[in-house]
């Protein structure tokens, strides 16, 4: 018999746990038929303004939905609440980011077969949030021109988790001299490929360009079955 | 900060392949750490600490591996690392490479177990 310590192979991912979860999650919303974003950036990029006037203007031609991560109120989904689709809030409390049982527990009792968009607005939080798998069809990592050009090099993983790019905020960029095409070069430089698309939420400029995008992403959009012919 | 998150799974994880083994105990965990996994290395050295607290892992250590991003050139037609994580390119011809094959490990590779 030894004393001596006994050195074993484990080779599991630290964040099985939520992989699982996320796994199932994203089975779950194939299964049904809906398209599952999620919306990251930092505080103040604009995600819940965003996300008010795609609700809006997506509610009228089919169901959407959403779940609104925050770490203390309410103030999001109230505001989200406007756009008459149901919106869910998950409160994180000291949690600086969402985690796929939180959206697991969202869910709970939800139809998702009566949906065609859910997306899940993530903390305002460019770090902690890249980790965590939460099952999303896309990941859109939101970036608004007063924040500086340099972003993405600043925070090269959630940009590179991403599938999509917005430029958000875009009626202020020439109040704040926006360089548009450094911009574009750092998200393509930590993402190469990635499809970059401006807005304005609040000015709607860029809006149906975005609106025509989702709808080519979505299975049943009558435009993806042109796409896929 | 998620860290401590991470180091409270990492001694979950670990407390119980140890049971499963019948150990009383662990000495160290070895972590393999990418640098696109989003955790910082002295974070989590710092959370892993005090996450073992009161647990079977008090007192054993976190040997963390910072392994490289590997990605897979489309030019090469190689597995490459790249120039930087702000410069997704391949480190031989320069070609932007979104396939990142590496690079995203957060992982306990082995432990050493207390006989």
């Amino acid at each position: 018999m030894t004393l001596e310590p006994r050195l074993v192979e484990v080779r599991k991912n630290v964040l099985k746990q939520n992989d699982v979860l996320a796994r199932a999650l994203r089975e779950r919303f194939r299964e049904a038929g809906v398209l599952a974003i999620s919306l990251v950036s930092s505080p103040g990029a604009g995600k819940t303004a965003f996300l008010e006037r795609t609700l809006t203007l997506l509610h009228t031609r089919y169901k959407v939905a959403a779940l609104v991560g925050d770490l203390a109120t309410e103030n999001d989904a109230a505001r989200l609440a406007r756009s008459q689709a149901p919106v869910q809030q998950i409160i994180t409390g000291t949690v600086c980011h969402l985690e796929a049982a939180m959206v697991q527990n969202a869910l709970d009792g939800w139809n998702l077969r009566d949906l065609d968009f859910l997306f899940i607005e993530n903390v305002g939080n460019l770090v902690c949030p890249s980790s965590y798998d939460l099952g999303e069809d896309l990941r859109f990592v939101l970036l608004s021109v007063t924040e500086g050009e340099d972003k993405p090099l600043k925070y090269p993983t959630i940009f590179n988790s991403a599938d999509v790019a917005i430029i958000t905020k875009s009626d202020l960029a020439a109040a704040v001299e926006f360089d548009e095409v450094l911009t574009r070069r750092n998200i393509q430089a930590v993402r190469p490929g990635i499809q970059v698309l401006k807005l304005s939420a609040k000015t709607g400029a860029g809006m149906p360009d975005f609106l025509e995008f989702l709808e080519r992403l979505h299975p049943r959009s009558h435009r993806a079955a042109a796409v896929a012919k | 900060m998620h860290e401590l998150s991470i180091a409270m799974s990492i001694v979950d994880l670990a407390c119980e392949e140890a049971e499963m083994r019948g150990a009383p105990g662990v000495d160290v965990v070895y972590l393999k750490l990418g640098p696109l996994s989003g955790v910082v290395k002295e974070a989590l050295l710092f959370s892993y600490e005090i996450a073992c607290q009161q647990t079977p892992l008090e007192g054993s250590k976190l040997l963390i591996e910072e392994v490289p991003i590997v990605v897979n050139c489309p030019v090469c037609r190689e597995r490459r690392s790249v120039q930087s994580t702000q410069s997704l390119c391949c480190a031989i011809c320069g070609t932007p490479t979104p396939e990142i094959l590496e690079g995203r490990e957060l992982m306990v590779t082995a432990m050493e177990l207390r006989p």
